[in-house]
């Protein structure tokens, strides 16, 4: 490390390592171009219109059924001559955006619950902590299972899906999240607590609380900065861990409900099509090559940021 | 003392469990006897919403289910009508703990010279070859690897049955799909712990005084570097012998992960409760055995 860095901020450092990580680098390339192809790809189609649009609407039953990739279908067509590529963009959005807000609410409850066990100490701590030791106890896939059902009936019956039947699909879509964030807050409070019981006793802490700073004040202004590094890293994680979960549920059939797609209903549609007859090898190389990509770029990225912010050695 | 009071703490917690289980599917909306084939009439629903008590208040459910509980009487399955909840278990566990024991030898036996080999050629090619494997492993999800491996191996080149579970042959690609998760798991926990201790100041004093790279790196740093790995054998094992739903379901294998998602889908009250028990007497065990193991691995361990 040259005397430039060394002088830098802790987040400055961080990025500057981040950069030199050539493996970090590639994936947050991949990262953007798909990002910027999935955002780009709707609008593309609403401008080109025409057979352009009508060949590549995700929705649109055809006549060419599975159809293997050609210049029309650039990843060839499914059981309904639905377009795959256009297919596979489209679940991209429902898919990230479960991982990116999963890692959200798995973030919120994660910190708070840690920090709150972490900084007040005692019987707190002592309680919190055995909450967590319980739920880590219980079958991850009977709490969702569950928690998403229930989430489902209770919503079905509202006064905002009885309004509109396409607020379903979205209201469906923030019960996943809610739920697959509920179940992955565990890891992440057990290591803020351990960082905040770290942090508590640390000289600088000592200083503001002689100097007659309170508790929020010290939480917000001490501990939570110093433990952004932690926290985002885990949550980086974390996000890769939500997609293949999502994709897990899908493909029992409780995630995202047809004709919306995810990566894993494209998967599941493609598994159901193995015969020894005939192979539709594209149903099953192109999703789960897209999302198998994608989860190798984020778990890439999560390892470089905690290299970058020196997890471990602290 | 210490691992005395661990077990009897273990009671209370396993007791929390089935409460928090027992209450969790009672809550969600439903109930056992929505998805029949026919639906029955209410008079027949109301008999059998009867004959399971299911009339009654639900903490009186539950003091008659501890009853039962400590008469080692885990219930009936509301599904599988005649058949006990210990009976499926007694079924179902042993091929699921065969498969995920397989599972669990084929991923250390493969995780752990791959970390201590890319640990090991740090920053050279082998290593950067070695991680991108690691983490393929832990990327690729079991339900694409499962159908990928019987694509090539059963329908194309033949030489292994697509499912079913009878002779030693039906047991090579199920342990594959199920352990290649761990594999990437364990060789990455592994190679940080080995790169973590390469660092420490007992290596660096060893290296000062002569000792070769050879017996370092398998007595000092691959034997510290071994105890997180250790350490995650615990909720690894308790995952890999309940059984998993998707290995199991593609391969038609006649193991428990499969009740495990459908008795949930289902609401078979006894079933979810029991196999719930059944999960976290084994987490709670592993992780009591690990401990243990720590204790016996690492002296400086010392519990009181």
């Amino acid at each position: 490390m040259n005397d430039q860095s060394l002088h830098a901020s802790p987040g400055r450092r961080a990025w500057l390592r981040f950069r030199r990580n050539r493996t970090v680098v590639l994936s947050s390339w991949y990262l953007m171009l798909l990002l910027a192809v999935i955002l780009a790809w709707p609008i593309l189609l609403k401008v080109a219109g025409g057979d352009f649009a009508r060949l590549h609407d995700p929705d649109r039953i055809s006549d060419a059924q599975f159809s293997g990739p050609s210049a029309q279908h650039w990843f060839g067509t499914d059981l309904h001559g639905r377009d795959l590529f256009s297919r596979i963009l489209f679940g991209a959005q429902i898919s990230l955006l479960i991982g990116v807000f999963g890692a959200g609410v798995s973030l919120v409850i994660g910190v708070l619950w840690g920090a709150i066990a972490g900084y007040v100490g005692g019987r707190v701590d002592g309680f919190l902590m055995r909450v967590v030791d319980i739920l880590y106890s219980l079958p991850s896939i009977i709490f969702v299972i569950v928690l998403v059902t229930t989430l489902g009936e209770l919503l079905k019956h509202s006064h905002l899906v009885e309004a509109s039947p396409t607020a379903e699909g979205a209201v469906r879509i923030v019960m996943l999240f809610v739920g697959l964030g509920a179940i992955s807050w565990l890891t992440m409070a057990r290591i803020i607590r351990g960082q905040v019981l770290a942090l508590r006793s640390r000289a600088f802490v000592e200083a503001s609380r002689t100097l007659g700073a309170g508790t929020g004040r010290i939480l917000f202004r001490h501990i939570i900065p110093n433990i952004f590094g932690v926290a985002i890293t885990y949550t980086a994680l974390t996000l890769p861990a939500i997609i293949l979960y999502e994709s897990f549920l899908s493909y029992l059939g409780l995630g995202v409900q047809p004709p919306m797609a995810s990566w894993g209903t494209l998967m599941a549609e493609g598994v159901e099509q193995i015969n020894p007859i005939r192979i539709y090898w594209w149903l099953i190389v192109f999703p789960g090559g897209v999302l198998v990509a994608t989860l190798l770029a984020l778990n890439f990225l999560g390892d470089g940021l905690r290299d970058a912010w020196d997890v471990k050695s602290k | 003392m210490y691992f005395l009071r661990r077990i009897a703490f273990a009671i209370p917690l396993l007791l929390v469990i089935s409460a928090l289980a027992f209450a969790l599917v009672h809550l969600a909306p439903g109930g056992p006897f929505d998805r029949e084939r026919k639906p029955a009439s209410p008079e027949i629903e109301r008999n059998l919403r009867a004959k399971y008590h299911l009339d009654e208040p639900v903490w009186k459910q539950y003091g008659r289910y501890l009853g039962d509980l400590l008469h080692g009487d885990f219930g009936a399955s509301m599904k599988y009508r005649n058949h006990s909840v210990s009976d499926i278990i007694a079924q179902g566990l042993p091929v699921s703990v065969l498969l995920g024991g397989l599972a669990f030898c084929f991923a250390t036996a493969v995780g752990l010279p791959l970390g201590f080999f890319t640990a090991a050629r740090r920053g050279r090619w082998p290593d950067y070859a070695g991680s991108l494997l690691a983490v393929l492993a832990v990327c690729i999800p079991s339900f694409v690897l499962a159908p990928a491996l019987i694509l090539v191996f059963a329908i194309k080149l033949g030489w292994l049955p697509v499912g079913l579970w009878s002779s030693p042959w039906h047991m090579i690609l199920p342990p594959i799909a199920l352990g290649s998760f761990f594999i990437g798991q364990v060789a990455r926990i592994l190679r940080e712990g080995m790169l973590g201790a390469a660092q420490s100041e007992f290596v660096m004093a060893a290296r000062a005084k002569g000792l070769g790279e050879t017996t370092l790196l398998f007595k000092h740093v691959f034997r510290i570097a071994l105890l997180p790995v250790v350490s995650y054998t615990g909720p690894m094992l308790a995952d890999l012998l309940t059984g998993s739903f998707i290995v199991e379901s593609i391969f038609q294998i006649p193991g428990i992960g499969v009740f495990l998602v459908n008795s949930t889908l289902n609401l078979d009250y006894p079933m979810i409760v029991g196999l719930s028990l059944l999960y976290a007497l084994l987490l709670i065990g592993l992780n009591l055995a690990v401990d243990f193991a720590y204790t016996w691995l690492d002296p400086r361990v010392k519990y009181e």
